[in-house]
C-alpha cells in the first residue's frame, strides 16, 4: 500500500469535515422541533416577549402549565380520543379487507385476475382531492356526512389499493408448497387464509398497519371535509385555532406536541417497519 | 393457483372492491360529469370550468405557484437526500443522524406548519430564523448611529426621501455650520459629550451636529445650550452636482471638519446615519411565503429522499467505485461520474414520488401562510377546497381543478401498469 502520509492526512480532516457539516445539519434539523418544544414549556407572556432560545440562558422560566391547562381543555382531550376513534378502526379495515382481497388476488383464480389488479394498481396515485365533492355528495345522502365512520370508510377506501399491492406481492412470495400441503389436509380458503397466510405476512402487515396509522392520525384534510366539525379530530382542533396564532400559542404548541407523541413513539418503536412500508409505497 | 369458486371468491374480493368503486371509482367519473356544469350544478357550461382554470387570477396564481412547487420542492429535497446518503455512508453514527433527519416525516403536516409559523415569526426576539438573519446582518454591517433621527423644523435643513437630511443653503470656506437634530431617545444619548461649537478654519468647512433638545426643558432652539448632546459618528458629506466631493465624521464633542474642496458644496448627512435598524426578513410575505413554505415541505422530506436514496446506495457495487479510487479519481469525481448516474433509476423513482406528492400539497400552506397572505401563496389542492367547500361553493370549478390534479398524474398511473404488466410476462 503506498498510500502517503499526506492523503492520510488529508483524509482524516476531509473526515472531520463531513462530521462538522453532518453534526451543524443535525442541529439545524432538529431546532425547529426543539424550539416548539420549549415554547411548549413557557408562559404565553414569555413567549409573547422573547425567543425559546432564552431557555438556556435562563431556565427558570420553564413551565409544565400549559400542559396542564391543555389536559383539563376538554376540547383538546376529546379531539385526541376523537383522533383515536377514526385511526384504529380505518387501520383495522385497511388490514382486514387489504389482506384478504390481497390473497384473492396472489392464490385464487378467477376471470379477469389480472385486469382487475391492474386497475388497482392504478388507483395508486389518484389524488385524494378528486373524492371530496363527490364523497361529500355521496354521504350527505347516505346520512353519512359528518360522522366517523364516514371518515373511517374514507380513509380506508383510500388506504386500499396500497395495502392491496403491497400485500398481493408480499403474499405471492409464500412457497406453494405450504399452501398446497395444507390444502391437502383438508383446509379450507379461510382457514388457509387465517392458518397460513396472514402469520407469514406479518412483516409486511405490520408494516402497512403502521404506515396507514401514521397517515390516518396525520390526516387534516379529509377530516376537515368529513369530520363533525363539534367534535373534530386533533388536527382540525388545532387548526381551528390557527386563526390567532400568537394568541393560541399556549395551546398550540403543546396540542401540537400531545399529536405528535403517539406516531413519534411508533416511529421511533417500528422505525424499520415504517421504512418497509414507505419503501414498498414509493410511487403512491 | 387455486381455481376458486366464485363465491368463495367474491366473498375475499368484494369488501374491499366496493369500497374502491363506491369512494374512488365512482368520484372520479361524477368528477368529470360535475366538471362540466356550473356552481349551482344545473347549467351546462362545457369546457368553461376548465378555461378557469387559465383565467380566474386566484387559480392562475395557485398554478404559478404549484409550478414553483413542483420545480423546486422535489429536486431540493432529492439533492439534500443524496448528499446526506452520501456523507452518512461511513459515519458510525450514521443510524443516529439518518433517524433525527427522518424524523419528521412521522408527524403530521399540521404539526409542521405549526414548527415552522414559529420558525418564521417576524419579530426577531420571536422567530428564531430572523434571530439568525439578523446576528449574521449586524455581524457584517454596523447598524446606524442615530436611527429615527430628524432635523429641527424650520431651520434650514430639508429631508430627502430617502432619510437623508441636507443643509439647504450652499457653504463656503470659513463657515461653522450648526446643524441641530431632533427626535432622538434621550436614554440613546445618556452617555454623549455635551456637544460644542465647531472652531472655524480658513480654508476648509467646520460644525457641529447635536441634540437641539434641553432634558428638563428650556433652551433655545437652534443654539448649542448647556446640557445639549453631541451626535458622534454621523458621516458629513458635501455634496457638488450631485456628487459627493468630501466627507468627514463627527467627533465625540459633535464637531465635524470638511476640507477645502467643500467650498461651495452643500452639505449633506448621509441616510445611512438614520436608517432604521435591520428586522429580518419577511419571511410570510407575499413574496417569499412560497419559498418559505417550501422550506418547510424540504424539512419534512429530505429524510424521505435521503432513506431511498441509502437503501439504494448500499445496492451500488463498492467494487466498481474502489477501482475508480485505485486509478486516481478523486472523491467528488467518483460521485459524479459513478455514484450519481448508478442511483440515477433510484432519484427518478424519489423525485416522480415528490412531484405527486407536492402537488397534493394542502395542510402547509393552510396552516403556514396567514390568512391575508394565503391568496399568494395558494396551491391548487388549497384553492379546490376553498371553492368547493369555502365561501364560494363552486363544486363545479373544485370538479375541473381535481381532474386537472387527475390528468397531471395519470402519466405515473400509465409507467406503474406498463412496469407491473412487464413484471407479470416475467
Amino acid at each position: 500500500m503506498k498510500t502517503s502520509v499526506a492523503s492520510r492526512i488529508a483524509s482524516f480532516a476531509s473526515g472531520g469535515l463531513v462530521r462538522a457539516v453532518l453534526i451543524v445539519l443535525a442541529l439545524l434539523w432538529l431546532m425547529p422541533t426543539a424550539g416548539l418544544l420549549l415554547s411548549s414549556f413557557r408562559d404565553p407572556r414569555d413567549m409573547a416577549s422573547s425567543g425559546w432560545w432564552t431557555v438556556f440562558t435562563d431556565p427558570g422560566q420553564l413551565t409544565g402549565a400549559n400542559y396542564t391547562e391543555i389536559l383539563q381543555n376538554d376540547a383538546i382531550t376529546g379531539s385526541l380520543w376523537t383522533t383515536a376513534l377514526i385511526t384504529v378502526p380505518a387501520t383495522l379495515l385497511v388490514l382486514v379487507l387489504g389482506a384478504m382481497a390481497a390473497y384473492a388476488f396472489a392464490w385464487l383464480d378467477f376471470p379477469g385476475r389480472d385486469w382487475w389488479f391492474i386497475g388497482v394498481v392504478a388507483l395508486l396515485v389518484v389524488p385524494i382531492q378528486v373524492a371530496l365533492i363527490p364523497v361529500a355528495r355521496l354521504f350527505n345522502t347516505l346520512g353519512l356526512f359528518e360522522t366517523t365512520f364516514g371518515v373511517v370508510i374514507f380513509h380506508a377506501a383510500f388506504g386500499l389499493p396500497f395495502a392491496i399491492f403491497l400485500l398481493r406481492n408480499f403474499f405471492a412470495e409464500i412457497p406453494r408448497e405450504l399452501l398446497e400441503a395444507a390444502r391437502l389436509d383438508g383446509a379450507g380458503e379461510l382457514r388457509l387464509f387465517t392458518r397460513v397466510v396472514l402469520p407469514l405476512g406479518g412483516p409486511a402487515i405490520a408494516a402497512l398497519a403502521i404506515f396507514q396509522f401514521m397517515w390516518v392520525w396525520n390526516d387534516m384534510l379529509v377530516a376537515l371535509v368529513f369530520a363533525d366539525p363539534s367534535s373534530p379530530p386533533m388536527t382540525v382542533a388545532l387548526q381551528q385555532q390557527m386563526r390567532q396564532f400568537d394568541s393560541n400559542i399556549d395551546v398550540l404548541a403543546p396540542g401540537a406536541f400531545l399529536s405528535m407523541l403517539v406516531p413519534l413513539a411508533i416511529f421511533f418503536a417500528f422505525q424499520k417497519q415504517f421504512v418497509a412500508g414507505m419503501m414498498g409505497g414509493a410511487v403512491k | 393457483m387455486f381455481r376458486g369458486r366464485p363465491w368463495i371468491v367474491a366473498s375475499f374480493l368484494l369488501p374491499a372492491l366496493l369500497l374502491l368503486g363506491a369512494l374512488v371509482v365512482y368520484p372520479i367519473i361524477f368528477s368529470l360529469y360535475r366538471s362540466l356544469f356550473d356552481a349551482s350544478g344545473d347549467g351546462f357550461v362545457g369546457f368553461g370550468n376548465y378555461q378557469s382554470l387559465f383565467t380566474d387570477p386566484a387559480i392562475r396564481k395557485a398554478l404559478q405557484n404549484n409550478l414553483i412547487w413542483i420545480a423546486v420542492a422535489p429536486a431540493v429535497a432529492t439533492g439534500l437526500g443524496l448528499i446526506f446518503a452520501v456523507l452518512t455512508e461511513r459515519i458510525r453514527w450514521a443510524t443516529a443522524f439518518k433517524l433525527l433527519i427522518f424524523m419528521p416525516m412521522a408527524i403530521s403536516m399540521l404539526a409542521a406548519g405549526i414548527i415552522f409559523r414559529l420558525v418564521y415569526e417576524a419579530d426577531p426576539d420571536r422567530g428564531v430564523a430572523n434571530a439568525v438573519a439578523v446576528s449574521v446582518h449586524d455581524t457584517f454591517s454596523e447598524g446606524a448611529p442615530w436611527p429615527g433621527a430628524h432635523p429641527r423644523p424650520d431651520d434650514g435643513m430639508s429631508e430627502e426621501p430617502d432619510g437623508a437630511i441636507v443643509l439647504d443653503q450652499a457653504v463656503s470656506a470659513g463657515d461653522s455650520v450648526l446643524l441641530p437634530l431632533v427626535r432622538v431617545a434621550p436614554p440613546a444619548v445618556a452617555d454623549a459629550e455635551q456637544a460644542v461649537p465647531a472652531a472655524s478654519s480658513s480654508d476648509g468647512v467646520t460644525g457641529t451636529v447635536w441634540l437641539d433638545f434641553t432634558q428638563g426643558g428650556g433652551g433655545e432652539p437652534g443654539v448649542i445650550d448647556d446640557g445639549e448632546k453631541a451626535l458622534a459618528g454621523i458621516t458629513v458629506q458635501a455634496v457638488q452636482d450631485g456628487s459627493v466631493v468630501a466627507s468627514a465624521t463627527t467627533q465625540a464633542d459633535g464637531t465635524f471638519s470638511l476640507p477645502a474642496e467643500a467650498d461651495g458644496a452643500q452639505l449633506r448627512l448621509a441616510a445611512s446615519n438614520f436608517a432604521a435598524s435591520y428586522n429580518g426578513v419577511d419571511w410570510l410575505g407575499p413574496s417569499l411565503v412560497t419559498p418559505a413554505i417550501i422550506g418547510s415541505y424540504v424539512w419534512m422530506w429530505a429524510g424521505f429522499a435521503m432513506v431511498l436514496i441509502a437503501a439504494g446506495l448500499a445496492g451500488v457495487p463498492r467494487e466498481i467505485m474502489e477501482a475508480a479510487r485505485v486509478d486516481g479519481a478523486n472523491e467528488w469525481q467518483v460521485f459524479r461520474r459513478i455514484t450519481v448516474p448508478l442511483l440515477a433509476p433510484v432519484l427518478g423513482v424519489v423525485m416522480v414520488t415528490l412531484m405527486i406528492n407536492v402537488l397534493k400539497v394542502f395542510d402547509l400552506v393552510l396552516i403556514i401562510a396567514p390568512g391575508s397572505v394565503q391568496p399568494d401563496a395558494n396551491v391548487l389542492a388549497l384553492q379546490l377546497y376553498t371553492v368547493s367547500f369555502g365561501a364560494g361553493s363552486n363544486q363545479g370549478l373544485g370538479s375541473a381543478i381535481a381532474i386537472f390534479l387527475l390528468l397531471l398524474v395519470i402519466p405515473v398511473m400509465i409507467v406503474n401498469v406498463r412496469r407491473l404488466r412487464k413484471e407479470a410476462q416475467r
